[in-house]
């Protein structure tokens, strides 16, 4: 196990950093500096300005400096918000999308895993039908379209919920975790669903019910924990598309995390920002693909008999 | 006859079988034909739109303001008094033409690159699925976000863009099949003849691997244009005068509170298409047993 985690680590680290050098050079090949902007600037203030944000360097040192910055944890200065390091607003963002992002992957799981679950045991009924109809309806209606709908019909209609913000009134954290986390419930659903079914066919499953175990016990017991891990390996990319679709329903719903820093700092071409969460986010996903493979190995039975083996 | 065109004669006379016995199961099937004739349908409007358009694209009418649906603009009109027909007609044109051209810039991309690594295999094999891994673990969101940040938001820089994270899985799909299928003795026959590797791959081996190609591509082309709505949505895909599905929708939601119809119109559209290319997806799939002929 120790192993492969290893080597699943070993992987991570080319990969980090292919995102930081694209990442970077990107940024700078954009036309224009981030100094000739609307204003006039003096060339004095400009140089001394570049001279800061080490724009005056050969475009190989600023390479270089920015690595070792990093190797520090440091992000450096946001263009656009002078003072302000990126470090600090992504880490008043963080705590914001990580919760947002928390509490639509727990609704994703509840609900999906119930609904793929409750229609694998009956396939090709109406307990099937009715549930793998609506997962359908959650994958083809986008973020974007639900949040409004969802804000039109429960925020104003009804006005059962606030509209907008984060933690500011109560109830404003359910409509964005529900925006975000109903596709996934959808996606989750169909493979618990496929799952499940391969599952409860196979030979252990027919022992289990020979002895004559009630059969909830076969499904919770024997069942689920094969059954789910689809599910489980779906969780890393599920992660990188959360992050996605923070930047819309925080958009939508003006809640203060990375999402809407991030679609900020591409309006305002704030290059130091746009990298810096670039690098940020990017780590972050290949981390929990990490974590999400790990996971997947130590549930499955003949792959963790194998680490064992040779670990 | 020679023993090519017996081998042709006889691939050919299989295809048509399997193509005829999957043509028969698609037809069962209720909810992929549906899509498909939505799907034509939305083709066939998206195409005539500049003919059958009730109002022009530019056409403003700002006295009228916007008004919900009637008679004379039957999903009523913008806060510029613009038809909203009119204005979906016209975004649908854009939203259909990236999922499509995006997806053909990804189909092309992916089973030239799958196909070579398939047949070639050995160290390149290695070398080209390293480098598929590497980008599969890029989050390809934030990088198109980045790339329109980066190269101005134009929509020729969407298609590729787009096309160029969507052709990943389009290769790892497209190398298994070729992996398995340059085993079969038509290609080794194809191979002693003397024929170059570029002819095998073209003439023999993708179009016995189209099955699952079309079931992908297919399922591709609304990934696609859910991921144009997304940008558009953000003011980071397709800029005004053009306009897209996505855009209306994010225009539809800035003004929902007083005029509903310019969000639910623009969301219909878009969740309709969505809904039958995935049912068409889904059809496919069963009819031309795709997970079934893996081996």
């Amino acid at each position: 196990m120790l192993k492969f985690i290893f080597w699943r680590l070993l992987q991570a680290i080319p990969v980090i950093f292919v995102v930081i050098t694209a990442t970077f050079f990107l940024v700078r090949s954009a036309p224009g500096g981030p100094f000739d902007s609307e204003k006039a600037v003096l060339p004095e203030v400009k140089r001394a300005l570049e001279a800061q944000y080490k724009l005056d360097l050969p475009l190989h040192e600023q390479y270089l400096a920015y690595l070792g910055d990093l190797t520090n944890g440091d992000l450096g200065p946001s263009f656009k918000y002078p003072g302000r390091s990126v470090n600090e607003i992504l880490g008043s963002g963080l705590p914001v999308t990580a919760e947002l992002g928390l509490y639509a992957l727990s609704f994703a799981l509840l609900i999906g895993v119930l609904a793929g679950v409750f229609a694998a045991l009956r396939p090709n009924t109406r307990q099937d039908y009715i549930p793998m109809g609506m997962a359908m309806i959650g994958i083809c209606m986008p973020s974007f379209l639900l949040g409004p709908l969802l804000v039109l019909i429960f925020g104003i209609y009804l006005d059962w919920l606030p509209i907008a913000g984060w933690g500011d009134l109560p109830g404003d954290k359910i409509l964005p975790s529900v925006t975000l986390g109903s596709a996934y419930a959808a996606y989750i659903a169909r493979l618990s669903r496929a799952g499940m079914l391969e599952i409860l066919s196979q030979d252990y499953i027919r022992t289990a019910r020979a002895k004559g175990l009630p059969e909830w016990r076969v499904v919770i017991q024997h069942a689920l924990r094969g059954g789910l891990i689809p599910v489980i390996a779906f969780l890393g990319p599920a992660f990188a598309g959360l992050l996605a679709g923070s930047f819309v329903v925080e958009t939508i719903f003006q809640i203060p995390g990375l999402g809407r820093f991030y679609v900020q700092a591409a309006f305002n071409r704030d290059y130091t920002m746009i990298l810096g969460t670039t690098v940020f986010l990017s780590t972050l996903i290949v981390f929990f693909n990490l974590i999400s493979d790990v996971i997947a190995a130590w549930l499955n039975p003949r792959l963790r008999a194998q680490f064992k083996g040779s670990a | 006859m020679s023993t090519e065109e017996t081998a042709l004669l006889m691939e050919a006379e299989d295809g048509a079988s399997l193509w005829h016995d999957a043509w028969l199961r698609l037809k069962k099937n209720r909810a992929a034909v549906t899509g498909g004739v939505v799907l034509a349908i939305m083709v066939v409007l998206a195409v005539l739109t500049p003919w059958i358009a009730p109002y022009g694209y530019e056409a403003q009418n700002l006295d009228l303001g916007a008004t919900p649906p009637s008679a004379a603009h039957w999903l009523g009109t913008d806060i510029f008094g613009r038809d909203l027909l009119t204005q979906i007609l016209y975004g649908g044109r854009i939203s259909l033409a990236v999922g499509f051209i995006a997806t053909a810039v990804a189909l092309v991309i992916g089973v030239t690159w799958g196909a070579v690594a398939g047949y070639v295999g050995g160290r390149i094999d290695s070398v080209m699925m390293r480098f598929v891994d590497i980008l599969y673990a890029l989050p390809f969101m934030i990088f198109i976000i980045l790339l329109m940040v980066v190269f101005g938001r134009n929509i020729l820089l969407l298609f590729l863009a787009i096309g160029a994270v969507e052709w990943l899985t389009m290769a790892r799909i497209m190398r298994t099949q070729v992996q398995s299928l340059r085993q079969q003795e038509f290609v080794e026959a194809a191979v002693s003849l003397g024929l170059p590797p570029s002819a095998i791959i073209f003439k023999h081996i993708i179009p016995n691997a189209l099955g699952p190609i079309i079931v992908y591509t297919t399922l591709t082309i609304p990934s696609v244009m859910l991921l144009e709505a997304f940008l558009s949505f953000l003011g980071l895909g397709i800029q005004p005068p053009q306009t897209s599905w996505g855009l209306l929708i994010s225009y539809g939601a800035e003004t929902m509170e007083e005029y509903p119809w310019l969000l639910i119109f623009p969301g219909l559209a878009l969740t309709i298409t969505l809904f039958s290319l995935n049912f068409l997806g889904d059809g496919l799939r069963d009819a031309l047993d795709v997970r079934g002929s893996k081996d």
